[in-house]
């Protein structure tokens, strides 16, 4: 694993982390849609908060897909999931929200399954050897 | 009958969720490192080689299923059960999946990794 590589795993947790938050911000404000009138939905795209979260999402999903080309899913997918980690942490800073011991319990646990997961290889798959190399010499 | 309902959505949920990130990941393995592809070839041959994939198309397809799936759960049941649900249970099943499909190696670290983050997440989201 390469600096280059953590970065994009960082990506993956600060966009998917502030999309969800901008998203979540921007329908707040955009307020609830009936089910009979859902072509509101569309409209809602036009709230600024909605459209930054989208873009937000894309970067998170371009992120994604260029550390699946490199690395495992079992790998990709525990250690990114400190975004929800820092989901809980940007609820408090920026929404307001008040964090329970409960969810410090969650964090810590969350937390508990990235560091162990990061400190093991993240490729494996046999039957692709030049991957294996490939994956933690650059 | 409703939480047989519910836990069928979230049944629903978890695999097509599941077949949909074992299949993104199928398909970008066998593109290969986008960086260097980027590099090579420019970053339309990236999106090319990307949208034209098979896997890439199907995962999508499977993604919108879970998606709807889950506006679907969300309007049975309360967003408190359904999120917390399918996102630890997909850890789970990505790890089965990813053996039996991926064959990645998933040894005891990443099995206790998938566990404590499964089981991190249903707390959190609770």
């Amino acid at each position: 694993m390469t600096p280059r590589k953590y970065i994009v795993l960082l990506a993956i947790v600060v966009f998917a982390s502030f999309g969800d938050v901008s998203l979540s911000h921007g329908m707040k404000s955009v307020g609830a849609i009936s089910a009979t009138r859902w072509t509101e939905l569309f409209a809602a795209v036009l709230n600024p908060w909605v459209a930054l979260g989208i873009v937000l999402l894309l970067g998170f999903f371009a992120a994604y897909l260029s550390a699946l080309s490199w690395s495992d899913l079992t790998y990709v997918l525990p250690a990114t999931s400190l975004g929800y980690v820092l989901l809980a942490l940007l609820s408090v800073w920026l929404l307001g929200e008040k964090v329970s011991l409960s969810r410090w319990i969650g964090i810590l646990l969350v937390s508990s399954g990235v560091g162990i997961v990061t400190r093991g290889p993240s490729v494996t798959h046999r039957h692709q050897p030049e991957l294996e190399s490939a994956g933690d010499k650059r | 009958m409703n939480g047989l309902r519910t836990w069928s959505a979230i049944a629903g949920i978890v695999l097509s969720s599941t077949a949909g990130d074992v299949l993104l990941s199928r398909a970008m393995r066998q593109i290969g490192h986008v960086g260097e592809l980027w590099r090579r070839q420019g970053l339309r041959a990236v999106l090319k080689a990307i949208v034209t994939h098979p896997s890439f198309l199907l995962a999508l397809l499977f993604m919108a299923v879970s998606f709807f799936g889950l506006l679907l759960a969300l309007s049975w049941a309360d967003v408190s059960l359904v999120v917390p649900a399918t996102a630890s249970l997909t850890y789970v099943t990505n790890a089965l999946a990813a053996r039996l499909f991926l064959h990645e190696h998933v040894d005891r670290r990443r099995w206790v990794s998938a566990l404590l983050v499964c089981a991190g997440v249903a707390v959190l989201a609770a």
